[in-house]
């Protein structure tokens, strides 16, 4: 005999329960703080502000203690948060000309004006692991220069005063900037629209297939043109006043790609840009998005469409970790109705299938008794 | 709901409860729009300056934002306060060209020359077309038109007045025109009913 | 800094709108609704926003279900055809804090009804409103992966594909290999997917007195069948559309022409088969109607589940 089974939200609420408490782990030891983790875990804090495009380093510190530093996890709980935010406006374009820069490398010019700045950067650490980090050793303060007041030129620019590099693609200043957050997507896609869909891009898809480029599918002959991050002010104009007011500051990765290109129908030979901008310290992401946005400009630039990252529908309609994180695990979900419906249609089909075959068998056996019997 | 007197400033007038007031107002014309011929009940919930009509309004203010522009007919346009009125409480832009309008609100349907001047959407996106707000004064006296199509259990009829000048040819071309064109909000005092493209109106009986 | 941060997300959660989504969002959904009604069966892009619950478990559900409630609605959240798995359960308990508004198991006393992979086996009425949550709401995407080219399809009205694929089924298999989220065609106009319900379920949205309205949050549309609106399984004349048959009663209630599930009993290969639509069933057994493994409610020393040979 049977009885269903019920008890759903009992289930739910003590699984919620028990994940507090596994998120909190030995009580004995002292819980995290935000200010650690914004402090101590930023690379974490600033990834999770760029795919969660909301500039906010304490929510998002937040968002990864409560997601037990479950990055993408945390990427949806700013989400969920930031979409409820009233709009009051848009700021400016921000100037990363005017960058305050505390790292900024190019891979094409030995020196140029404002010098190479490396910066709090991996690059040329050896990876040993540092038994001294298990404890909390005091630490030499970092050395800093005097400020030279030397204006650091965006390598871009010094590249367009030559007219090497194509100019910025003209912006129609008639038409408003996409939001992907208040349009759905549609393609073709233009340019604004894909960096912002990029910028949010989950940063292994759009390394991944930024590392495809590199081996031949669609390969774009990169340069690292410039890579800078430091912070800039962010304006917002005023209709009232008249003029744009400094709301505050973000830190900002941006990566200039200098794509070498033997020119097409549609194009002269020159280089060409490909472009990344990122909340926070995130040159990884920066870089991977500007060689999939060289990649997918493709058919702008009238180059045959042969592989993954210049496919735009494919790309951008994967890269949103939210979106795939979703669907990939809603198969959690019970799907015991399609389930049953699937297993009715395989049992008939392997029945016929198996009548068949005995049928088969019975002919065969027929045949062969009748040669037998020749 | 008590009548609201008609407001002194296109400050006035506009939702008390505009959750609840738009939600309601909403569900009316979901109503009126999944069931073509239906009539639904809308309060008078605001008092705009005429000859914009509460129930129109209501309506424009329930649809309309900053992402939709309006277009206006001359009736309308003629009184500065019915535009700063709809600007002030919903956002929304105002349009000089009924080809650019999410929404229109039309005071004097009867001088209403052609319903193809508006946006009727693309073939691949029927849905970028002109959602037509039609002032009437009643929607049980006038001509009853019968109507057949999605929404209607055989054959529903509704008698709305006043109508654009040769409503009938004029829905035929729109219906044929499918899924492009444009659909149709009767606001009339205090009730609300539509015509969606997808309606099809049969012989006019009287 | 740190105060606003701990306070911030506070003060928000205070200040949320009736039913969670602010009012802009709910009239974007709303225009979306009113097209989609006004052409039936066309998929109509509306800005899907990111809802608290991930995409996929039913945001885009979520989402019409938040911009057409209102205080007076009663709700009802179904999902498998049940009330109480963990994802209804979840949805009923969102709303019914956000919006207030209360919340049913019974079919007939809901003004909205949302599902997922179900529509009830109670006929729905006048005033009702089913609003299904979609994964993929393209019929065409697994033949033709391009949002691009889909949508030229629906333009042109250019189904060939589709019936190609039902074709090819039953040159290989003898019969369309389809069984749930089978393609309809709305009003003779437009082909669409009815969400993954088995296709059982598809004759109910035909000339249904419910409006049927679809979100799918993640792929961002929203598509809807009026009420008393043609809904035509895709089909052959000489392999007409079929829907699954059951062999045996619903064993707990004994209700037969519903929609049944498997529950595997033992390890010995025991099955018994019992109604998806857990109102549906509890109803007729309220009714007095018994099926053959109906139990009485537990009491101690009752025989567990499984001890017994199943009568299957």
């Amino acid at each position: 005999m049977y009885v269903a089974v019920k008890g759903g939200e009992a289930a739910i609420a003590n699984a919620h329960r028990l994940l507090a408490s596994r998120r909190r782990g030995e009580a004995d030891v002292p819980g995290l703080t935000l200010a650690q983790i914004a402090g101590q875990l930023s690379l974490a804090v600033d990834r999770v502000m760029g795919e969660g495009s909301l500039y906010d380093p304490e929510l998002a510190a937040l968002a990864i203690k409560q997601a037990r530093g479950d990055l993408i996890e945390a990427v949806f709980l700013l989400r969920a948060y930031r979409t409820t935010l009233p709009r009051f406006g848009h700021s400016e374009p921000v100037d990363t000309g005017a960058m305050l820069v505390e790292r900024r490398i190019s891979a094409v010019y030995k020196d140029l004006p404002g010098g190479q700045l490396l910066g709090p950067t991996f690059d040329y650490t050896h990876r040993l692991l540092d038994p001294a980090l298990a404890g909390d050793a005091p630490l030499d303060a970092p050395e800093t220069a005097a400020d030279t007041g030397e204006k650091v030129i965006r390598v871009s620019d010094i590249l367009g005063d030559e007219g090497l590099i194509e100019d910025d693609p003209a912006t129609d200043v008639s038409r408003p900037v996409a939001d992907i957050t208040r349009t759905p997507m549609e393609f073709p896609m233009e340019r604004d629209a894909r960096l912002q869909t990029l910028a949010r891009g989950d940063e292994g898809f759009l390394l991944a297939l930024a590392y495809s480029t590199q081996r031949g599918y669609a390969r774009s002959h990169p340069f690292a043109g410039e890579i800078r991050i430091g912070e800039v002010d962010v304006e917002v104009m005023i209709p009232e006043l008249g003029f744009a007011v400094v709301i505050g500051r973000v830190k900002l990765t941006e990566c200039q790609m200098v794509n070498q290109f033997k020119g097409s129908s549609k194009a002269p030979p020159q280089f060409t840009r490909g472009y990344g901008l990122v909340f926070g310290q995130a040159e990884r992401k920066a870089m991977a998005m500007s060689l999939c946005d060289r990649a997918l400009r493709a058919s702008e630039l009238g180059e045959d469409i042969t592989a993954p990252a210049q496919d735009e529908e494919f790309v951008l309609s994967h890269c949103d970790n939210v979106q795939s994180t979703g669907f990939v695990e809603h198969l959690k979900l019970p799907h015991y109705v399609d389930f049953q419906a699937e297993l009715d249609l395989v049992r008939r089909m392997r029945a016929e299938y198996f009548a068949k075959a005995a049928a088969r068998d019975d002919d065969a056996a027929s045949d062969d008794a009748k040669e037998a019997a020749e | 709901m008590a009548h609201t007197p008609a407001s002194t400033t296109i400050y006035e007038g506009g939702f008390v409860d505009p959750v609840g007031a738009s939600q309601t107002g909403f569900r009316a014309l979901m109503d009126a729009m999944a069931r073509p011929g239906s009539i639904h009940v809308l309060p008078d919930v605001t008092a705009p300056p005429a000859p914009l009509t509460a129930s129109a309004a209501a309506l424009i203010a329930t649809l309309a934002d900053a992402d939709t522009p309006v277009w206006l007919d001359p009736a309308l346009t003629k009184t500065v306060a019915v535009r700063d009125w709809i600007v002030f409480h919903t956002g929304a832009p105002i349009t000089a060209h009924q080809s650019e309008a999410a929404f229109a609100v039309v005071a004097a349907p009867e001088k209403l020359s052609a319903l193809n001047g508006f946006a009727l959407g693309t073939q691949e996106f029927p849905d970028r077309s002109t959602s037509v707000i039609l002032q009437v004064a009643t929607l049980t006296e006038g001509v009853a038109l019968m109507l057949e199509g999605p929404g209607i259990n055989g054959r529903a009829s509704l008698a709305p007045d006043p109508l654009p000048q040769h409503f009938a040819a004029q829905w035929m071309a729109n219906r044929q025109a499918f899924p492009r064109g444009i659909d149709l909000i009767l606001a009339a005092p205090g009730a609300v009913a539509a015509l969606p493209r997808s309606t099809r109106l049969t012989r006019s009986e009287a | 800094m740190t105060a606003q941060a701990t306070d911030a997300p506070q003060q928000a959660l205070a200040s949320y709108n009736f039913a969670y989504l602010d009012e802009q969002t709910k009239r974007m959904i709303r225009r979306a609704i009113l097209k989609g009604i006004a052409i039936p069966g066309y998929q109509v892009p509306f800005a899907s926003r990111e809802m608290p619950m991930p995409y996929g478990w039913g945001t885009g559900g979520v989402q019409v279900t938040a911009a057409i409630i209102g205080p007076d609605d009663v709700l009802k959240v179904i999902d498998q055809g049940a009330d109480d798995t963990t994802n209804a359960v979840s949805i009923r308990a969102f709303f019914a804090k956000t919006a207030g508004v209360a919340t049913t198991t019974a079919t007939p006393d809901a003004t909205i009804i949302q599902t997922r992979h179900r529509i009830p086996e109670t006929p729905l009425k006048a005033g009702q409103v089913l609003v299904y949550q979609v994964p993929i709401p393209e019929p065409l995407r697994f033949l033709e992966p391009r949002e691009t080219e889909t949508r030229k399809m629906h333009a042109l009205e250019e189904y060939g594909l589709m019936h190609v694929k039902l074709y090819e089924d039953i040159a290989r298999n003898g019969r369309i290999a389809t069984t749930y989220a089978y393609p309809v065609k709305v009003e003779g106009r437009y082909v669409m997917d009815p969400s993954p319900t088995p296709k059982f379920d598809n004759p109910k949205m035909h000339q249904s007195e419910a409006l049927q309205l679809f979100g799918a949050g993640r792929e961002k549309r929203i598509y809807a069948i009026p009420p008393h609106t043609d809904v035509v399984s895709l089909d052959f004349e000489d392999h007409p559309f079929e829907i699954q048959h059951f062999e045996e009663p619903c064993a707990l209630c004994g209700a037969e022409q519903v929609y049944l599930d498997e529950v595997v009993l033992d390890d010995k290969g025991g099955r018994m088969f019992v109604c998806s639509d857990t109102h549906h069933c509890e109803s007729r057994r309220a009714e007095g109607h018994r099926g053959a493994l109906l139990g009485d409610e537990p009491v101690f020393g009752t025989t567990p589940v499984g001890d017994k040979e199943p009568a299957i």
